[in-house]
């Protein structure tokens, strides 16, 4: 990447030296600064067009890393390779399961920090932060001492949890990480979203003899909607995609990085690159779908 | 409740919501998440602390002995990793600032109408698996690779120039899975800057280098400490790029904890090294966000 910003970084240091000032600004922002920016976000799409372009890729032997020529192989068997079409189940299921979770208990912790005054705000906060500051590897690895450590005699949790729950590791102890993982992600979104609320709207509600229960359904709910569901899709995306705390809790249980990740010691399937193209365009139609939507419903 | 609720008071009515909800609400919307962080978050870090000053092995269980044979080997042994990880994940932090700021600068007071598309080209990346991205680099970075076969066409690198294995590589994956980390919170501080601030600082004869480096940069310094910690820590404790663009020269002290937990079964070690890197973290963020005067960024 250094070699990238190199060109456009003399561009005004050459101009100083020959132009007056304000034609180095003019340059800069009319030519450096987009320039720079399209390269940069070019630099970030290039793995992307690389898996998608060999995800067509007529490769010979094991490994998926030379191009050979056009085939659709690939994308007419995307699942065909043991053990994916589990792996991607696992996922899906995992995602949607940890996301409802960490979605209702992160925004229940986000309308208790900003809707209410109580003792002990500061140490929540704290709480809430730790998860987003500590490495994901610290994470893994401490539920991986404390779920082998419910397995064995006299461990912390041993006879407070039913033995099998939590050890062997599995599709419980994954899901329980990524609930904790996400839970601090649900909280921050959610909270930005209701730091801009004006809550007279709900004293109105209150006042026009609405209750509490009523008041939240009808107008707080509604109103937090957009931000409880930007923290759902947060959350679904980063469970998805995790990889290094699920490694350590997974066991012999597979999701798809990890089944990516035990695939491709010994050979890298064509499959890896057809399924990560059609999430990734999934992904991006979806987003445009509901841009389009979004830019109609404001018009 | 559908009695006849008790008159309504009118006038000013801030406190009156606060009134006529139970004391216990926030605690009642609070317990569920935090109990699962708890349990899940700090009681793992507890445990992993315990094992540290454990020995034993995984056959034999581990017996709590206060030994701490496990952290004098972690700090006598592992130097080379620690400073590998600094080096890696201090040098990919500072690039993706430098990449980044210029970009998230461009969008914030240049995007205009492309304003939205230009962020959604750099959460692009975040569609696709990480894993999936950090194979793509293998594929770009080697040595008959369209990047190296480019570079050598134009006579920039030597004929056995060769980039999979070395930091280089480690570094530029890094940089990359962690660039879009960096450019949204600096978009999101920047994006908040009234433009009228600076106008008022060149109003008042501030030269445009001097407006940028007393206006601009210092109201963007939250996004700059939100940037800087989102990219350092989980590069220090990135394994995967060190595995699948590195070689054993440039292992990183995450590998050494992911193979010392789930392949050696070594936990005393293991967590020493885990914990070792937590602590170290931890302070260097204290230190950091008091050195830049944002505290109060953590709540």
């Amino acid at each position: 990447m250094t070699a990238l910003s190199q060109p456009v970084a003399d561009v005004p240091v050459k101009a100083a030296s020959r132009r007056p000032p304000r034609r180095i600004f003019h340059t800069i922002d009319h030519w450096a600064l987009p320039g720079f920016t399209l390269l940069a976000i070019g630099y970030l799409l290039i793995p992307i067009v690389v898996m998608i372009i060999f995800s067509f890729n007529d490769y010979q032997g094991k490994f998926n890393f030379v191009w050979h020529g056009f085939t659709l192989q690939g994308w007419l068997h995307p699942f065909d390779w043991p053990g994916l079409p589990d792996a991607i189940k696992t996922s899906l299921l995992i995602a949607v399961l940890s996301t409802v979770g960490s979605t209702i208990l992160g925004t229940f912790i986000g309308l208790a920090l900003t809707r209410y005054n109580f003792r002990g705000r500061g140490a929540i906060n704290g709480l809430i932060f730790l998860p987003m500051a500590t490495p994901e590897i610290v994470m893994g690895s401490s539920l991986l001492t404390l779920f082998v450590n419910s397995g064995l005699q006299g461990g912390m949790l041993n006879g407070i949890v039913p033995k099998g729950v939590l050890f062997p590791l599995g599709f419980t102890t994954i899901l329980i990480a990524h609930i904790m993982f996400n839970i601090s992600y649900v909280v921050v979104t959610v909270k930005a979203r209701i730091a801009g609320f004006d809550r007279r709207l709900e004293e109105a509600a209150m006042d026009l003899g609405a209750d509490e229960l009523t008041t939240f359904w009808k107008v707080t709910f509604p109103l937090i909607f957009p931000g409880v569901l930007a923290a759902g899709l947060l959350a679904f995306s980063l469970s998805i995609d995790d990889f290094i705390i699920t490694s350590f809790v997974s066991g012999t249980t597979n999701t798809f990085p990890i089944w990516v990740y035990s695939v491709i010691k010994n050979a890298l399937p064509v499959q890896i690159n057809v399924v990560g193209s059609m999430v990734f365009l999934g992904a991006v139609l979806i987003v445009g779908l509901s841009n389009i939507r979004q830019a109609r419903a404001n018009r | 409740m559908t009695g006849p609720s008790p008159p309504l008071r009118r006038g000013r009515t801030g406190p009156s919501v606060r009134q006529r909800v139970g004391k216990a609400t926030p605690y009642l919307l609070l317990a569920p998440g935090i109990l699962w962080l708890m349990v899940f978050f700090i009681l793992p870090s507890v445990q992993m602390f315990l094992t540290s000053v454990s020995t034993g092995s995984l056959d034999n269980g581990f017996k709590l002995t206060w030994s701490g044979a496990a952290y004098v080997t972690s700090l006598t042994k592992f130097g080379p990793q620690f400073e590998n990880s600094l080096i890696y994940g201090g040098t990919a932090t500072l690039l993706t600032f430098v990449i980044g700021f210029p970009v998230a600068y461009t969008i914030a007071f240049r995007g205009g109408r492309w304003k939205n598309f230009l962020l959604f080209m750099v959460i692009a990346p975040f569609f696709t698996s990480f894993l999936i991205r950090t194979i793509s680099w293998k594929v770009l970075l080697l040595d008959d690779g369209p990047v190296l076969s480019f570079l050598r066409a134009l006579h920039v690198l030597p004929a056995d120039a060769s980039v999979i294995g070395t930091p280089i590589a480690v570094i530029a994956g890094i940089t990359y899975n962690f660039l879009p980390f960096m450019i949204l919170p600096l978009y999101v501080a920047l994006e908040k800057i009234d433009p009228s601030l600076i106008e008022a600082a060149n109003d008042l004869y501030a030269s445009r280098w001097g407006a940028f480096r007393r206006v601009t940069i210092p109201l963007a310094l939250p996004g700059i400490f939100a940037g800087t910690i989102l990219t350092f820590i989980p590069a220090l404790g990135d394994y995967v790029n060190a595995i699948l663009l590195g070689s054993p020269q440039t292992q990183m002290i995450g590998n050494v904890i992911q193979s010392r937990f789930l392949l050696l079964g070594d936990y005393p070690v293991a967590a020493a090294l885990s914990f070792i890197l937590m602590a170290a973290i931890l302070v260097a963020v204290s230190i950091y966000a008091r050195a830049l005067g944002t505290e109060q960024l953590t709540g």
